[in-house]
């Protein structure tokens, strides 16, 4: 699997300094995000990465720098689960439809959705396994598969360019594998993926291509160049000791004080 | 027979009872974005700022008081929503400064100077009495620009509703949905006032759409069902209040807190916990259901 980032740029962050009320949390900001891009973003919280992936979504504008993105890029977001009221009266067919809203839509949008829509988006649901609850209220899904219909509602609008904040967290371990598998073949099929995680045992050490940060960009690279004790310690401010198990890395933390080796699975 | 026929005899009573009918509907459509988005505080402040302009307003031009007002709270409703969003303070706090004050300036202009449209006590209750022809036209006006607004911006206004900042990021203007949104808000508050009154009109942005909430889970329906509900309890509060010569605003808000407690009363735990959830946007944790 590629990722890396060596196809033509989507978004390129230039010396960006940003942050909230004059206080900077990042700086000095230089990401390029390119095509095939398949991007971790890992670091403590209060870091700044919610920030970065905010600043490639145009929610946060930067105070100096510059960010140039390609013009027609579509970008979706897949938010984290607690953001939303899960009682609002929609099933998840009607929340999948609802992002057809965007720019590009010079005509009115009717209230009901076209046939062609409902067959676009039952397509997703389809793709996702989620189809046969396409006429639930949202709250009658999972948790597993609540956050598959975030992603469905992203899909919907054909992005390029899909940006995820923490998608495992407050999800189980198959879950977890399910949703990891899904943005591979996702990614395989080209779109461009960049997410957010603190886990760095079971997600960000499956990824192609990381990012530490830390207010600054500490690193920039693969799981095998980046997920290194000297780069872990700048990015956490901790000594972590890395070993390799079927060459991947693993990360155990040495932080905590009832154990002193316990394996870091920020689940 | 007689004795309930008897009313529709007066044409006074017929044009009440259109107005409480048609203002019930409109308050209970709008109500549903006004309760999704948690956002009852606003139309209850409203309505009290709006009283501010109408009575300063028909001091100085009282041919223009019903413009006049609609500025004052439309004014209000973007100052909230600025206040709210530039500044560390809440919505709820400035809610409270801007609307009270405003309130507290319109009783202190009825006081000393009195009015030249509606009594004190009507504006603040409702009445029957002295609804204008003009007043029919304004609400029927007001009631179709509502339904414009929602027709042409359904699934933005949904979308900003459930998600406002995803919304944002897949290119839904919100800030200007939500200003417009307040101005229908405004509009309808104003269009509203005199039969349902200023102290009452929030109950019916809320109770209808609080009641069609525990009776589906679609919001298609919710808002074919709050519109009902709300048309229901005008037209019934406003019979009611005609024999009980009680301001009408008081009965039409009886009626729909009896409706209220009614469906409250049959419907199950689970039907109640969606309307006891409305007011929090956000759920501090995602529970999920088991699957049915």
């Amino acid at each position: 699997m590629t990722g890396t980032g060596v196809g033509p740029e989507l978004i390129r962050l230039s010396g960006v300094d940003a942050g909230y009320d004059h206080q900077v949390v990042l700086h000095d900001v230089n990401v390029h995000v390119h095509e095939d891009q398949f991007t971790g973003i890992v670091g403590p919280s209060g870091s700044g990465k919610t920030t970065l992936l905010r600043l490639l979504l145009g929610i946060v504008k930067p105070m100096s720098g510059t960010i140039d993105q390609r013009a027609d890029l579509r970008t979706a977001y897949v938010p984290q689960l607690e953001t939303v009221n899960w009682d609002f009266p929609i099933t998840v067919l009607e929340c999948v439809l609802m992002s057809g809203t965007g720019p590009g839509r010079r005509r009115i949008t009717m209230p009901w959705a076209s046939a062609p829509e409902k067959q676009h988006a039952m397509s997703v649901l389809e793709r996702l396994g989620i189809a046969e609850f396409a006429d639930r209220q949202i709250r009658q899904l999972s948790g597993g598969q609540q956050q598959r219909m975030f992603l469905a509602r992203a899909l919907y609008r054909r992005p390029q360019l899909l940006l995820l904040d923490e998608p495992t967290s407050g999800v189980d371990v198959s879950t977890r594998h399910d949703v990891l598998h899904l943005l591979a073949d996702l990614h395989e099929d080209g779109v461009a993926i960049v997410l957010t995680t603190h886990d760095l045992n079971g997600m960000a050490a499956h990824l192609p291509h990381l990012i530490c940060v830390n207010h600054r960009i500490i690193a920039d690279g693969t799981p095998k160049q980046v997920i290194q004790p000297m780069v872990l310690e700048q990015t956490y401010g901790a000594r972590m000791e890395v070993l390799e198990h079927l060459g991947m890395r693993v990360v155990i933390d040495e932080r905590r004080e009832d154990s002193p080796r316990s394996i870091r699975m920020d689940a | 027979m007689d004795t309930i026929l008897e009313p529709l005899g007066y044409t006074f009573f017929l044009k009440g009872l259109l107005v409480a009918g048609l203002s019930g509907a409109l308050l209970g459509f709008i109500g549903v974005y006004i309760v999704l988005r948690g956002m009852s505080y606003i139309g209850h402040g409203l309505s009290h700022s709006i009283f501010g302009g109408f009575a300063a307003v028909q001091l100085f031009a009282a041919q223009f008081y019903v413009l006049g007002a609609g500025l004052w709270g439309i004014a209000s409703a973007l100052a909230i929503n600025t206040v709210s969003k530039r500044s560390r303070l809440g919505a709820d706090a400035a809610i409270g400064v801007i609307t009270t004050a405003s309130f507290a300036l319109g009783v202190a202009l009825f006081a000393r100077f009195g009015s030249s449209g509606p009594s004190f006590e009507n504006a603040l209750f409702g009445s029957i009495l002295g609804i204008s022809t003009e007043q029919i036209v304004g609400l029927v006006v007001v009631s179709l620009l509502a339904v414009a607004f929602v027709f042409l911006r359904y699934r933005a206004l949904l979308f900003s509703t459930f998600d406002p900042e995803v919304a944002d990021v897949s290119g839904v203007r919100v800030n200007r949905l939500e200003a417009q949104l307040m101005i229908v808000l405004s509009l309808s508050i104003l269009a509203t006032l005199t039969v349902i009154g200023v102290t009452l009109v929030a109950a019916m942005l809320v109770i209808p759409a609080v009641v069609a909430r525990m009776l589906t889970d679609s919001f298609g329906r919710m808002l074919a069902w709050s519109t009902g509900i709300g048309a229901f309890s005008g037209l019934v509060g406003m019979y009611i209040s005609y024999y009980a010569e009680v301001p009408s605003g008081t009965m039409i808000v009886l009626v729909g807190a009896a409706i209220f407690l009614i469906v409250f009363a049959f419907a199950g735990s689970s039907r109640r916990r969606k309307s006891a959830g409305l007011d929090s946007h956000v759920e501090p944790v995602p529970a999920a259901a088991p699957l049915r």
